[in-house]
């Protein structure tokens, strides 16, 4: 979907993506020449058609993950599914705290989570991952439901 | 009013890059599958037939015979392919690279949905249950996607692709690849399962896939009919086994000599 400024006949641009967790979706746009914004709202069902795609809305902050959407969007994945690699030299340490809240991730998908955490702290030369550190990672990369 | 630009009109670049991201997906699978000589579906417009049970002693066939070969179990809701490759549950080893696959008899390597789900549960996702039609299919084709493009297949000789009954999982198939698959066709010698089937070749000679041959399954007794002749004579293709029901281990490899 576009969206276009008809009073300016200009394609407004994406601003801003917020999932409140209840299922909705909502993206700004704005306008280049007159600055309008407007904003587009989803109900559930229309954000699930766009999240079975597989796309981000706002474009991806983090590279596709194997097995991504599956991992995500399935409720009967079993616990021993998966076994992640052990991680390279350098991999920034877990705080207790952190490690608690990781726990809480359901197994099958906290290996990936677990990742996309350590890739964030690793590529900004964060040596521990702390609770505060997810936080700043889920805001800086959209991470809504991680 | 004048009127309005229309979606192909407006061309700027767009930060969320939807029809670029979808490019990024399809060229993981076709990278991904670069390394495999030939994908075959094996399906049938018909369900019973047995088209598992021949996708995987066809694989452990060809294994037998040297080649490198992989199966994908595409029917997500009812899986049995772990089962017939007397494949035990162990967990997937899982890097940035993908995902690897398990092995099977005779050293067929497999994935399949029954590796990933709760043991007697169904294929569930999270969402709204309203209207679920509506966004079910999309992410079955998603997860086929993922099955295709995010496991670690290595090199392969062949790659089958166990289909479910029906044609839904074929078509999304053509749009995943890109391009249509060479198809095995699965039948039973009745004139009920003939009609089905015929309806599937007739959809995939549509697509512009390449029907290898027929397989007649089930034959000897118990079902009355020619549906293997007729196809064959119908869509000028062999029929390239049939498979009795208690098949030996020339027979299978006999089929796989002509695959």
């Amino acid at each position: 979907m576009k969206f276009l400024c008809v009073g300016c006949d200009k394609q407004m641009t994406f601003e801003e993506r917020q999932l409140p967790g209840d299922g909705t979706l909502a993206a700004t746009f704005k306008c280049p020449k007159c600055g309008r914004v407007v904003a587009m709202l989803t109900n559930p069902m229309e954000t699930q058609l766009v999240s079975s795609l597989g796309v981000e809305i706002g474009g991806r902050t983090v590279p596709e993950q194997p097995f991504e959407t599956v991992r995500k969007m399935v409720a009967t994945g079993r616990d021993d599914a998966f076994t992640e690699s052990t991680s390279p030299n350098g991999a920034p340490s877990w705080s207790p705290d952190a490690q608690e809240r990781l726990a809480r991730v359901p197994n099958f998908v906290r290996g990936m989570v677990k990742r996309i955490y350590a890739d964030y702290a690793k590529e900004r030369g964060i040596a521990e991952i702390t609770p505060a550190v997810m936080d700043t990672a889920r805001a800086e990369l959209g991470l809504e439901g991680m | 009013m004048s009127p309005i630009r229309t979606y192909h009109e407006l061309t700027d670049a767009d930060r969320s890059g939807l029809p670029e991201q979808i490019g990024a997906q399809r060229k993981r699978v076709a990278q991904r599958l670069a390394g495999v000589g030939r994908v075959i579906a094996v399906m049938s417009g018909k369900g019973g037939v047995g088209k598992s049970y021949v996708t995987a002693h066809l694989a452990r066939a060809l294994a037998r015979s040297k080649q490198a070969v992989g199966v994908l179990d595409a029917d997500l809701n009812g899986p049995t392919i772990p089962r017939l490759l007397e494949i035990d549950h162990a967990p997937l080893p899982t890097s940035p690279n993908g995902i690897e696959p398990a092995r099977g008899a005779d050293g067929v390597r497999c994935i399949s949905m029954g590796m990933l789900i709760e043991d007697g549960a169904p294929l569930a996702f999270k969402g709204p249950t309203a209207e679920s039609f509506v966004w079910r299919g999309a992410m079955e084709a998603a997860a086929l996607r993922e099955l295709l493009g995010d496991v670690a297949w290595g090199t392969l000789d062949v790659l089958l692709l166990d289909l479910p009954p029906g044609m839904q999982r074929y078509v999304e198939l053509c749009d995943i690849l890109g391009a249509p698959p060479a198809v095995l066709t699965v039948t039973i010698p009745t004139p009920e399962s003939r009609d089905a089937v015929r309806r599937a070749m007739r959809a995939a000679v549509d697509r512009g896939s390449r029907l290898l041959g027929i397989i007649e399954n089930m034959t000897g007794q118990g079902f009355d009919g020619s549906a293997g002749d007729d196809l064959a004579r119908e869509f000028a293709v062999p029929v390239l086994a049939r498979i009795p029901w208690h098949p030996t281990p020339d027979t299978w490899d006999g089929l796989g000599a002509r695959v």
